[in-house]
């Protein structure tokens, strides 16, 4: 299976609400809440690392969860969140420059 | 519960400034008769300044963020304040009356990713909207701004403050709405001038036409719905909060000024002084905001409306106390349910049982 890269949208607001990040879409008003380890995902999709090693790295090392499961739920997440446009995926990096003031 | 209210209580739990609305200046383009604000330049903040503020609110936690003035484009750096905002990840709302925004200002705030623009309208007919505004051709401007943001994709709600000088209008503004794809938003409000000054009150509709408004389904939906008599209020609702404003919402002026609310001219500290979040957190006047529960309020805790009533703390305040009734909610309250309310009870009662004998000393 070829490998995935995803970024955060420039068109979402986000905030980090009691360990909950909140994420709202300024296309059509999706608002979101991620989990903890929805969060992570977020947090490390950089559109440069790939999405296996976030899950391995930022997931499975951190949560103490089994790399199958994980990568499977993983998969899922960023299917519903690409469909709402919140994150974008390709199959090669994205040529984005870090954000300088990110705060969320 | 909806997510959005889920994530209000828990931010309310945490104290969390979840929506804060920051006027970017109070100078503008247009002179309306209904405003409360005074358009010249006390020492606004710098561009500097207004960024520190903004890496202060998201540290705290503030999610919405009002962008508004005065007229925001009124600031030369107004783009650069808004795409340091959105590189901060705030969702973003802009107020403005839209005069100077053409396409490439819609272009720009479609691609920072504003989640919607309010500009107000008060009539479709230029020779009202203009003679509210006192800026000749400024409603086609606003329309044709309007226009503009749609055609970027943006989302835009049209505000339409009713007042004396307009009062007939609403149902062209709301078509008008209508036609250009839009959200409509009516606001019987009109609140004092922030220095305290009344003058202006005299604008607010009468309650003959606020009754007409809330019993006018083309504006409320449901009315039997929207104007059903007051359940009675149970213990939630006399433990409750009267409105966001100081406790998930708050405000900071031009100047930098801190208050609970646009509408709630309590001065709780300056962010040229001290941290926002110390501010937030430990003003003496924020805190007291915080406390008053709705059984506090001396005479709306006896009122029948008072689990429903839109009562502003603000308004109450410019009243004389805070923890007073708001009189314009009252009238609201009365003309959408046609119950009384205590504050209403109270002044007849006070106008019939009035002193039946006056004394007063002789004059020698």
């Amino acid at each position: 299976m070829s490998e995935k890269y995803i970024a955060r949208s420039s068109q979402i607001a986000a905030r980090m609400l009691g360990g909950e990040m909140m994420v709202m879409s300024a296309v059509d008003s999706t608002f979101f809440t991620l989990n903890q380890v929805a969060t992570a995902i977020w947090q490390a999709a950089d559109g440069r690392t790939p999405l296996s090693e976030i899950v391995a790295r930022n997931v499975c090392n951190e949560f103490d969860v089994d790399l199958q499961i994980a990568s499977r739920d993983a998969e899922q997440f960023v299917d519903e969140l690409s469909q709402h446009g919140i994150l974008m995926v390709s199959d090669r990096p994205f040529d984005i420059s870090a954000d300088p003031v990110e705060a969320a | 519960m909806s997510l959005m209210r889920e994530m209000n209580e828990r931010a309310l739990g945490l104290g969390v400034p979840l929506n804060v609305h920051l006027d970017v200046t109070y100078r503008c383009n247009e002179r309306c008769v209904h405003c409360y604000l005074d358009h010249d330049d006390h020492g606004e903040m710098t561009t500097a300044e207004i960024k520190d503020v903004l890496q202060q609110l998201a540290e705290s936690g503030t999610f919405f963020l009002t962008l508004s003035g005065g007229e925001v484009l009124m600031r030369r750096d107004f783009f650069e304040i808004l795409e340091y905002a959105r590189q901060l990840k705030f969702n973003v709302r802009i107020k403005t009356n839209g005069v100077m925004i053409r396409e490439s200002e819609a272009r720009r705030m479609r691609d920072l990713g504003v989640q919607q623009v309010q500009i107000s309208i008060y009539s479709r007919r230029p020779e009202i909207h203009d003679a509210i505004t006192k800026l000749p051709g400024s409603l086609k401007r606003s329309v044709a701004a309007v226009r503009f943001l749609k055609s970027q994709g943006l989302k835009v709600a049209i505000a339409n403050v009713l007042m004396t000088v307009n009062m007939g209008e609403h149902a062209g503004v709301q078509a008008l709405a209508k036609e250009l794809g839009v959200i409509y938003n009516l606001d019987p409000t009109i609140t004092p001038k922030i220095d305290g000054d009344t003058s202006i009150l005299n604008l607010r509709i009468p309650g003959s036409e606020l009754n007409a408004v809330f019993h006018n389904k083309n504006l409320v939906g449901d009315v039997e719905e929207f104007c059903a008599p007051p359940p009675s209020p149970d213990e939630d609702v006399m433990e409750g909060y009267p409105c966001s404003a100081g406790h998930t919402a708050g405000y900071i002026s031009p100047y930098g000024d801190v208050f609970p609310c646009v509408q709630f001219p309590l001065p709780s500290g300056n962010v040229r002084r001290q941290k926002f979040i110390d501010i937030w957190r430990n003003s003496p006047e924020l805190n007291e905001v915080r406390s008053i529960r709705a059984k506090d309020l001396p005479v709306c805790s006896t009122c029948s409306h008072v689990g429903t009533c839109s009562r502003c703390p603000g308004l109450a305040y410019m009243e004389g106390n805070m923890r007073g009734p708001s009189s314009a909610d009252c009238e609201k309250s009365f003309q959408r349910t046609g119950i009384l309310s205590a504050n209403m009870l109270r002044k007849a009662h006070a106008s019939v049982h009035g002193p039946l004998i006056q004394i007063q000393p002789l004059a020698v």
